[in-house]
């Protein structure tokens, strides 16, 4: 498993060299070799190359990014991160806050994960466990052709489509059937909206989706068959093998799939800018409109100068910095249950 | 298949392609590309278009919003950017930046009222400016009822509808609100982004159009280009003189004829809240920025002489679309200053 | 015990119901959308949208032939220029360095780029390319794509190299074949399909980007064939004439959402049989 060849490909050379006869035939061989040597060179040199250049991309962007958020990181410190207000245009100097993007972009990005992680999973139960096998391919590559559609089509779907639809006839219905009870009231205020942070969580989920499916297939599939045999034997229903058997099992690589689809939601871009209505203000019901981080740049960016703009690439860093989180936190769980997987 | 050769004809394919292209289109580079403003793209694309069917010459203009048009013209990216929000004339000498107005547009306040029909309603700016600042909250409010005795006002909450992209309709839109009411010039001022006291943000005019559309007893504003063509319900002002008017080209010609461009440096005239009996109060030009030593000669020669020929037969065209040309006298004042600040050899 | 056994089963079955549920949500989303724009959209389609150039307002005729060929003349500098570029990244992953603490780096890295929203690698580009070189282009467009392919080829050149067995090699290795020539002609052959597969799934994913693009190519109304200028493109033009109030435009919008969706789930398609089939051997 673990042998390792230098990368210059050094034994079989020396071996070759060793046992040349000698004659007009050995200088013929050397120059062989020598070109199979500079060979072997040029192609270690030229991937680890390229994969240095993926290490300098991200530097790249990092810079870029830091370069560009320099001037609003001097002008608002650390208090960026929890004023609520976004007056770009005050003079001399606009007041300029993340919280409400980042309570936003946490928010819409939950929602859409507590709709996203039950119904992905369910996908794939179904498609590991109760799908005819002649089916389960065209249906798991439907889900996953969800994943395939470029994301401005869903934002076009979920403005035209899906918006009008949840206005007029789904928050109407939760905004009555919650009125004048507490807190869930507030949630589930109204009057309902066109553009709210709900409807973008469903898009949003409904884009998720498939990432979950895919990881949550995956890693169901790493169960020994030799386990989920033993249990339905012992007379155990689906339900039973899955809830006692295969899901301890995978648990860790399940949540890093999540939190793969997470990373997913908190970046989504154009789908949400068309549904989300772009509002600072944190207001407690999920039928009014809000803003995501990227939501917030995609909007506003063209439009901006200074320091403003500088804000609005700040927040694409701490979009950066929080995706890089949540990432790194999916690798690690999914890498300890590969690791299981082989061991 | 080789996977060396793969990496190779995949490499050289790449770089076949993208030369080839680049020395096919020699030819056309006399094309101008141009960037900014999203109130003026149709005009400027029809313009452009009829331009291509006469001289051959193409101007490419795309429509990325006023800022980003500045930042382009600024960084040298285009021969020219166009803003709806202008430069004052500081901003200008530090950039050394020509300015001008090349068009003008109105807009209007459109509703959604079970009943009422377009012109029906009318407001002035206060009200639509306390509307704005949420403190009128409902239809049936004793202000938009003094206004409007003869009309059946539902008892229901009003939802402002409000751009959420920076935009330059929204630079208007605002820089009206805060000529009409002081309050809302102190809490919320002018700008293309501004912090919106109340309402939703909808993503650009069909955004606006759309949840207005949809959503029963909202208000919002678009063009009034857009209000026609989508046949919305637009709403008759009171402009400063206190006279009522319907949004017609007649009114939009009376705001714009008032306008004293000769003694604003870089043309920086803002047309709303504009005195005079027939004077829309919601109009606005819209402006092309140059470089007054542009690097690229050929390329600003190219896009003055188009800007040259909208004048002169460009009008027409405009007003199909609902936008209003420049009077002539002005025009006159624009050339002079091309000759004397462009420098084109 | 009877009891016991009925709510078991109970249970288990309405699990089932749900599971069943779920996979008719996954199946009906997709079908309404795929319905949306195929009743928006089919109406518009004609030769027209494919001989005649994006029109100026007023109009009543024109078509998107200058974004599509924009579209696909970016889509595939960006995936001549990523793609070389991530298998060769890939290869030193799963082949040189695969227990280096380089490779765990380079592949953390990867999978954040992986993931990276595409607005920034847009800004990201705008600032690295358009604003020195001076103007927006097809060629900083294509560029901008390239940076969302490397990271999406390098993972799946190196998941499909880890999957071709260590025998192989090290049977090739045996016989004098030089490092090089042993990745090249035996694993690269081996996991031909896996990694094809991955270029496809990449140039799926780039062909819709809207946002990196925004600020790159910028777009442009009429035929251009120069990479070196602003350069039309299918999102972008979708993302523009959605909002306008001219019929003509929107019924082009959505036509061209329809033609993009089709084009991206057919190349998904042949990308995922292509993988299957190599499974399946």
């Amino acid at each position: 498993m673990k042998s390792r060849l230098s990368p210059e490909g050094g034994p079989v050379t020396d071996i070759a060299m060793k046992q040349a006869p000698l004659g007009a035939e050995t200088a013929q061989r050397a120059s062989a070799l020598a070109s199979f040597k500079l060979g072997d060179r040029t192609f270690y040199w030229l991937t680890r190359s390229a994969a240095m250049g993926v290490l300098l991309l991200l530097g790249g962007i990092i810079v870029t990014l830091f370069s560009g958020a320099w001037p609003a990181m001097q002008a608002y410190g650390l208090e960026f991160l929890w004023t609520s207000r976004w007056a770009p245009q005050l003079e001399p100097q606009p007041i300029l806050g993340a919280l409400g993007p980042i309570y936003g972009t946490l928010l819409t990005a939950f929602i859409a994960m507590a709709i996203a992680t039950p119904v992905g999973i369910g996908v794939a139960i179904f498609l590991t466990e109760l799908c005819p096998v002649t089916l389960r391919r065209p249906i798991g590559m439907a889900i996953e052709l969800l994943a395939g559609i470029p994301s401005i089509i869903y934002g076009m779907w979920g403005f035209f489509v899906l918006a009008p639809f949840l206005t007029n006839h789904f928050q109407p219905a939760m905004i009555s059937l919650f009125e004048g009870v507490p807190v869930l009231g507030t949630i589930f205020a109204g009057p309902p909206s066109y553009l709210s942070l709900f409807n973008a969580s469903l898009v949003l989920a409904i884009m998720v989706l498939p990432f979950i499916t895919a990881i949550a297939r995956d890693v169901f599939a790493t169960v020994p068959p030799m386990l989920k045999e033993s249990a339905y034997g012992l007379g155990c229903t689906t339900w039973e093998v899955m809830k006692n058997v295969v899901i301890p099992y995978t648990r860790v690589g399940l949540i890093g799939g999540v939190m793969l689809g997470l990373g997913r939601a908190l970046g989504e871009t154009m789908a949400v800018t068309f549904v989300i209505g772009n509002s600072f203000r944190i207001n407690g019901s999920v039928f009014a409109p809000g803003t995501t981080i990227s939501a917030a740049i995609a909007s506003e960016f063209a439009e901006s100068d200074g320091v403003h703009q500088s804000a609005l690439i700040l927040l694409g860093l701490l979009l950066f910095v929080l995706t890089f989180f949540v990432l790194a936190a999916a690798r690690l769980m999914l890498r300890r249950l590969e690791r299981r997987a082989g061991g | 298949m080789n996977f060396n050769k793969f990496f190779r004809t995949a490499l050289v394919a790449g770089a076949a392609f993208g030369a080839g292209l680049g020395v096919v289109s020699q030819a056309n580079a006399l094309d101008i590309t141009g960037a900014g403003a999203t109130f003026p793209f149709p005009i400027y694309s029809k313009w452009a278009d009829a331009y291509k069917k006469e001289t051959g010459i193409g101007l490419n203009y795309q429509s990325i919003g006023s800022g980003a048009g500045i930042k382009q013209i600024q960084a040298k990216t285009v021969a020219f950017g166009a803003t709806d929000a202008p430069l004052n004339i500081d901003q200008l000498k530090k950039d050394g930046l020509v300015q001008w107005p090349q068009v003008m547009g109105a807009l209007v306040a459109i509703i959604n009222v079970d009943g009422v029909k377009s012109g029906e309603m009318v407001l002035d700016g206060p009200t639509v400016a306390d509307i704005y600042l949420g403190k009128i909250k409902t239809w049936d409010d004793a202000a938009i009822k003094k206004l409007n005795p003869k009309l059946n006002l539902p008892k229901a909450a009003i939802t402002v509808v409000r751009r959420s992209d920076g935009s330059g309709t929204t630079f208007v839109w605002t820089n009206y609100l805060s000529e009409v009411s002081a309050e809302w010039k102190a809490k919320a001022g002018s700008g293309t982004a501004v912090e919106w006291p109340v309402g939703v943000g909808a993503r650009g005019n069909e955004g606006v159009a759309g949840n207005v559309g949809q959503t029963m007893n909202s208000i919002g504003y678009v063009e009034y280009a857009y209000a026609k063509q989508s046949k919305l319900t637009y709403t008759a002002l009171i402009n400063n003189a206190g006279k009522t008017l319907q949004p017609t080209i007649a009114t939009f010609q009376a705001a714009a004829a008032n306008a004293d461009w000769a003694k604003a440096p870089g043309y920086r005239v803002i047309l709303t809240n504009q005195p005079g009996d027939q004077s829309w109060p919601i109009t606005a030009g819209t402006f092309i920025l140059m470089h007054a030593n542009p690097a690229d000669k050929a390329q600003a020669n190219a896009a003055l002489k188009f800007f040259a020929w909208a004048f002169e037969k460009g009008d027409k065209m405009a007003e199909d679309l609902d936008y209003i040309p420049m009077p002539d006298s002005v025009v006159k004042l624009i050339k002079q200053t091309w000759d004397k600040e462009i420098q084109t050899k | 015990m009877n009891a016991l056994y009925a709510s078991r089963r109970r249970r288990d079955f309405s699990i089932r119901v749900l599971c069943y549920a779920a996979t008719a949500l996954g199946l009906i989303w997709l079908a309404l959308i795929l319905f949306s724009l195929f009743s928006n959209g089919v109406a518009g389609l004609s030769w027209d949208v494919f001989t005649k150039m994006t029109p100026p307002p007023g109009t009543t005729d024109g078509g998107l032939a200058n974004a599509i060929f924009g579209s696909v003349a970016m889509t595939s500098l960006g995936v001549a220029i990523g793609a070389p570029l991530g298998m060769l990244a890939g290869v030193y992953l799963a082949e040189y360095g695969r227990y280096e603490k380089l490779s765990d780096v380079v592949r953390f890295i990867n999978d954040i780029l992986l993931s990276a929203p595409s607005i920034i690698i847009g800004l990201f580009v705008y600032m690295a390319v358009v604003k020195p070189t001076g103007g927006f282009s097809g060629y900083a467009g294509a560029l901008a794509l390239a940076v969302i392919v490397v990271p999406v080829v390098v993972r799946t050149t190196e998941d499909m190299l880890l999957l071709v067995p260590n025998t192989l090699r090290e049977a090739a290795s045996a016989l004098g074949l030089p490092r090089s020539l042993v990745i090249k002609r035996i694993a690269l052959r081996a996991a031909r399909a896996g990694v094809i597969t991955g270029v496809l799934l990449a140039t799926a994913r780039v062909a819709g980007e809207t946002a990196p693009l925004l600020f790159t190519s910028l777009s442009n109304q009429f035929w251009s064939v120069n990479m070196g200028k602003a350069m039309a493109n299918l999102p972008v033009t979708i993302n523009a004439f959605v909002q306008s109030p001219y019929e003509t435009w929107r019924q082009l919008a959505w036509t061209g959402a329809l033609l993009i969706t089709l084009a991206v789930l057919t190349l998904n398609i042949v990308a995922r049989v292509l993988g299957a089939e190599r499974t399946q051997k």
